[in-house]
């Protein structure tokens, strides 16, 4: 579709203020973190380190330098890929991530397969026979899934399913993956635990997007054309519920990379979440920095590929 | 009637469940017929249940209703025992529908070809192509500019008329026996009016389809109907011809109607004519407009170069399409819109441009109303706190002695005390205006900018809500800006006419000399498209076709 040049200078608006976004978020992550109680030299040698030694460590680590400069030289690092040096095990952040980050976009991504097209369907069929028998149990169904905290689903599933029926691995990461089945066995019982968390949020809203666009004159206007109930919804009402849905989805979503640290734990699953709790407790500043990043990209590339979807399916700047 | 009626409807009986949960019966046993190829008109207030009784002929009821009782017969179909999925099958092609805001029926995000044949297909009447030759040539019999490439637009790139005639269009596509106009040109400008009402009429003219017509205008009504059913609260009160109906009316409630429509002369108010008049009001070279500020001056300008003086215990009427200005006017004159050249004058006192650079009390002095209760009353707060808020912000009023002054303003404005303790939502329209006036008289305001606030009103309300200004106006020596896109209600009122066009004021007149001497084309062609009361007015209507093509583009 022919989309006029205003929604193109729209869209390049978005993906700017993204990137100023992102400079703000990287200014607070980095200061933020500064913060943390305890001085990195110090802690790293020990109770008994002698004055001199600690100096010695903070001139060599470079942290007696003026804050901007370091600040400035760790975006610099940044953009070049270079993150830094982990401060406990000196090894290139940059290669402890990876596996991690890998481990996670895995992990989310299957979750991601599976869910949106399951909430998004439940959503929109809730919304086109509302008030029915399904509507009013999928509404159920999503209040007592967001009632539930993941902590506990996660743990009854492990319970259930590994302890007394040993269907499905405890642990999901370092089984054998050589066939898909054995694949299928190792993700299942994380992937439905997160799928539990991050569908119901976006049931409920994917329903109040369409419900809110079948309350409007022209979808009234099309069922008096004589319209079937799906054709009303699919052709009139969702097209113009893109832009909330998108927010929706993307907003469900932005959790799977950074808030899934119960579930990982409870999995012994090995994504960055973890890697980034890790790093917290033991003040390697360097990593916490890196993993801050990666949750805040992957939250604002999100949210901004959402409200791109909402311009470009605005009508109104159509040519 | 000697033949047998297309349409019959028996004891028609809706109910609704209210939003506490009573249920109330809101069409009581109504009953009519519709022959082969007349159109019928239902009149009434909003609240009468035409638009309800309009839709149960399709077998809709909007939610929250249900067709409880009686009987509805459109062709050989029972409407009111079939199924849903028959309904549907009926819908579009025995009966179609015309909606009140085409603006709003149409859906944004689809070509207007595919929403005009959207019939066609859902029905399976035709194939693609055949179904869009005989959208062109629909758009062609409605008078619609360049019929031949309009479908291919969005709906937001045609103007308001035009939607109107295309949304008639999208119900003409299947070949009805019946269409249901709900209030199609409410919406529109007089000017646009009459050309959407000539189209609709040509149309069902020419295709002899039956119809009925809903409107609260009794005027529009007389242009098109064959017959009128007059409404009021779920029951019919009256049914006959068109010509009998306004010629010699039976019941009382019709004769109301009539009443509120029959033009009340304004006589001038204050005693006397004093030598000098002071005017209250004086705006210089006044310019003002919307988007960002370059080089001083906005992007989008509205207002232009607009000059009025508006003398004390006077009353101004601002006229013009919308889009003129009008608004616009109000919003620079009261500082919520910042001029950016030219100055407003209260009382010989050069006011700031902007709002919250002007003293309180040049604020109490100059009050607005503005058109839509339902937005300018805040829903969470009672009538009472709504106007004891400027109570208590200008005057200082606290406690007893606001309770009182409350009171005192209610009783001004002819509503009972005890309403100070409901919500707007409790209110009707017309309850709903008086608070938003009481709010304005309670600063003690000397001039009143009225931004369209009977527009919104059924004619009887909106004839009360006059008087009480004039009241209002002999108790207070108010003075009044009255913006208005209807010129009776103008005529009603005012001393003096602005008349309005493209931000600009083309033409300035004692409202008694305006029918006779206005000489602008556009003040001639507003003069003109004013709907009367006789059943012969559009037919005998004559504009200048060069008139027309030059003013009502919309």
């Amino acid at each position: 579709m022919l989309r006029s040049k205003t929604t193109w200078l729209l869209v390049g608006k978005r993906l700017g203020i993204a990137l100023i976004t992102l400079v703000i978020v990287s200014f607070a992550v980095f200061f933020a973190t500064g913060l943390l109680p305890g001085d990195v030299a110090e802690i790293m040698l020990g109770q008994a380190a002698t004055p001199e030694a600690v100096a010695g460590l903070r001139e060599a680590m470079g942290l007696d330098r003026p804050a901007l400069l370091r600040f400035l030289g760790w975006l610099g690092g940044l953009l070049t890929g270079d993150l830094g040096t982990s401060y406990v095990n000196k090894v290139e952040i940059a290669d402890l991530i990876a596996g991690r980050l890998a481990n996670s976009l895995r992990l989310a991504g299957i979750v991601t397969v599976i869910c949106v097209p399951l909430a998004l369907s439940l959503g929109i069929a809730a919304a086109m026979w509302r008030g029915t028998l399904l509507d009013r149990m999928v509404s159920v169904l999503t209040i007592s899934v967001i009632s539930v905290p993941e902590f506990m689903v996660a743990t009854l599933a492990v319970l259930i399913f590994a302890v007394w029926l040993d269907w499905l691995p405890a642990l999901s990461y370092g089984v054998n993956v050589d066939s898909i089945g054995a694949m299928l066995r190792a993700y299942a019982m994380p992937v439905i635990s997160l799928s539990f968390v991050v569908s119901a949020q976006m049931i409920r809203m994917t329903r109040a997007a369409v419900i809110e666009t079948i309350n409007t004159p022209y979808v009234e206007m099309a069922l008096l054309k004589g319209a079937s109930r799906p054709r009303m919804v699919l052709i009139h009402a969702l097209p113009n519920a893109l832009g909330p849905i998108a927010n929706a989805v993307a907003l469900s979503l932005s959790y799977l990379v950074g808030g899934v640290i119960i579930v990982e734990t409870v999995f012994n699953y090995p994504g960055v979440a973890k890697l980034m709790v890790d790093a917290v407790s033991t003040r390697d500043l360097p990593l916490i920095q890196s993993c801050a990043m990666i949750f805040c990209i992957s939250y604002l590339s999100l949210t901004t590929l959402a409200d791109m979807i909402a311009i470009l399916s605005n009508p109104r700047l159509r040519n | 009637m000697t033949e047998s009626p297309l349409v019959s409807v028996r004891d028609l009986r809706i109910g609704a469940v209210t939003d506490a949960g009573r249920k109330v019966e809101i069409i009581r046993g109504v009953s009519f017929d519709i022959a082969p190829g007349e159109i019928l008109a239902l009149i009434g207030e909003s609240g009468s249940g035409k638009t309800t009784i309009a839709l149960s002929l399709m077998g809709h009821a909007r939610s929250g209703c249900s067709i409880d009782g009686g009987n509805i017969r459109v062709g050989t179909h029972d409407v009111t025992a079939m199924s849903e999925a028959g309904r549907a099958g009926l819908r579009g092609t025995e009966v179609s529908y015309v909606p009140q805001s085409a603006a709003a029926a149409f859906n944004p995000s689809k070509r207007i070809m595919d929403q005009v044949i959207e019939i066609t297909a859902i029905h399976k009447l035709m194939p693609r192509t055949e179904a869009e030759s005989r959208a062109r040539t629909l758009f062609r019999a409605l008078a619609l500019p360049d019929p031949d490439h309009i479908g291919q637009r969005y709906p937001h790139q045609v103007s308001g008329g035009q939607l109107q005639r295309l949304s008639a269009a999208m119900a003409l596509i299947g070949d009805p026996r019946l269409v249901i106009f709900d209030e199609p040109t409410t919406a529109l400008d007089v000017t646009t009016q009459i050309e959407v009402l000539r189209a609709f009429r040509s149309v069902m003219e020419k295709t002899g389809m039956s119809g009925v017509y809903v409107s609260h205008d009794l005027a529009v009504v007389a242009q098109i109907a064959d017959r009128i059913v007059v409404l009021k609260e779920g029951e019919i009160q009256e049914v006959g011809t068109t010509k009998q109906i306004l010629n010699a009316p039976a019941h009382p409630y019709t004769r109301e109607l009539l009443a509120a429509f029959e033009p009340v002369p304004h006589v001038p108010a204050g005693i006397g004519e004093e030598v000098e008049r002071k005017p209250i009001l004086e705006v210089r070279g006044l310019s003002a407009g919307y988007g960002a500020i370059r080089n001083g001056e906005p992007v989008a300008k509205v207002l232009k170069n607009v000059n009025f003086r508006l003398e004390r215990g006077r009353n101004l009427g601002v006229i013009g399409e919308s889009g003129s200005g009008k608004s616009t006017l109000a919003r620079a004159i009261a500082g919520i819109l910042p001029a950016y050249r030219g100055s407003v004058h209260l009382d010989d006192r050069k006011l700031e441009p902007a709002l919250h650079a002007r003293s309180k009390e040049d604020l109490r002095r100059a009050q607005i109303v503005f058109q839509l209760a339902d937005t300018a009353l805040n829903p969470a707060h009672s009538v009472g706190a709504i106007i004891a808020r400027p109570l208590t912000f200008y005057h200082g009023l606290r406690g007893a002695k606001c309770d009182a002054r409350v009171a005192e303003l209610l009783d001004m404005v002819h509503l009972p005390a005890a309403l100070r303790h409901r919500l707007p939502s409790e209110l009707s329209g017309g309850q709903k205006q008086r608070v938003n006036l009481a709010r304005a008289l309670a600063a003690e305001p000397e001039l009143i900018l009225c931004d369209e606030i009977t527009s919104a009103l059924d004619t009887v309300v909106a004839a009360a809500i006059l008087e009480l200004l004039k009241e209002l106006q002999r108790e207070l020596g108010l003075s009044y800006m009255f913006i208005s896109h209807d010129l009776s209600t103008v005529e009603a009122i005012c001393d003096d006419v602005l008349v309005m066009y493209k931000g600009e004021v083309v033409e300035a007149l004692p409202v008694a000399r305006m029918s006779a001497e206005a000489a602008h084309p556009y003040s001639r062609l507003l003069i003109s498209s004013v709907p009367q009361l006789d059943t012969g007015w559009l037919s005998g209507l004559e504009q200048d076709p060069e008139l027309v093509a030059a003013f009502a583009h919309r």
